[in-house]
């Protein structure tokens, strides 16, 4: 499996996302500057990395989704590409209209750092395959921005069609029915606030991250 | 030519900075306040000499970039 990784000025996860992806892939991440205009023809995945691009003016996310590299990665998501997007990448995800939604301010107004519990809502996607359905797993947030919203006929829309990934136990930021994650309608483009990328290894506090990057690379390699 | 665009959320989305905002004013003794709304205001001098032409193109701009119509309403009007 070959990924890559798209850097946004003041993207700030970009290369602990990278190393995610090198530590079940061997080989080195593609990594790709916002001003690019073209994605690798040899790339199988992509990774939104979170942090502030372009400091969150305007919107979270909303530069970003007009930076030169994001039409190609629209025709890429488009074309059945895998894209996987956190935190700010979910933000840019939503705002370059690849997921359905937006990601307002928290409900309680503070940025939230902490460790909190997800249920896996579909377990049948690349992304998901290595845990079970339901199944309660751990991952660190950070954010000020996380609190998912969209019409009631798009939140129905993904709950019909499995598009829900990840839904909070005890919901951090107000987001709509606890989501946390959320799939295009192909099951390729996963949008997520919580970062797997910082629990991927014992020594960062936690495995369950892990388990996402190594179900993308059994899927695709 | 110089317009001013609103930009608020719309009805339904939660605005926890309105109701932080509201709830700052009833502890300043402001006690009479049903509601209050947080937006942004975007000022634009635009170069063009036709009224039409301009909002045309400046609803243009909060289509792709100025807001986000998923959870954002705009209102363009000339100053």
């Amino acid at each position: 499996m070959k990924a890559a990784v798209i850097i946004f000025p003041g993207s700030n996860c970009d290369r602990d996302l990278a190393l995610a992806f090198e530590k079940v892939t061997g080989t080195k991440t593609k990594l790709i500057w916002h001003k690019d205009t073209e994605i690798p023809k040899d790339i199988d995945i992509i990774g939104l990395p979170g942090g502030f691009s372009f400091g969150d003016y305007l919107r979270v996310g909303a530069i970003a989704a007009q930076s030169p590299i994001c039409k190609s990665l629209v025709k890429f998501a488009n074309s059945g590409g895998y894209v996987l997007g956190i935190c700010n990448g979910f933000q840019i995800l939503t705002e370059t209209k690849i997921l359905p939604g937006a990601l307002i301010r928290n409900q309680g107004l503070k940025y939230i750092c902490s460790e909190i519990e997800l249920t896996v809502e579909n377990n049948n996607t690349a992304f998901t395959h290595g845990f079970q359905n339901k199944q309660n797993i751990k991952l660190p947030i950070a954010h000020h921005d996380g609190n998912y919203f969209a019409s009631k006929e798009t939140i129905k829309s993904l709950a019909n069609n499995n598009c829900i990934a990840f839904k909070y136990i005890k919901n951090p930021n107000g987001s709509v029915c606890n989501i946390a994650g959320i799939l295009s309608r192909n099951k390729r483009v996963l949008g997520m606030m919580p970062h797997p990328e910082r629990f991927n290894d014992e020594n960062l506090g936690g495995t369950d991250g892990g388990l996402i990057f190594g179900a993308i690379d059994s899927m695709l390699s | 030519m110089k317009f001013v665009v609103n930009i608020t959320l719309k009805t339904g989305v939660l605005d926890p900075q309105g109701l932080a905002i509201k709830n700052s004013l009833s502890t300043l003794g402001f006690k009479n306040i049903n509601k209050v709304k947080q937006g942004k205001l975007v000022e634009i001098d635009i170069d063009e000499d036709d009224s039409i032409k301009a909002k045309t193109t400046i609803a243009k701009m909060c289509e792709e970039l100025l807001t986000n119509t998923v959870i954002e309403d705009y209102e363009i009007t000339e100053k």
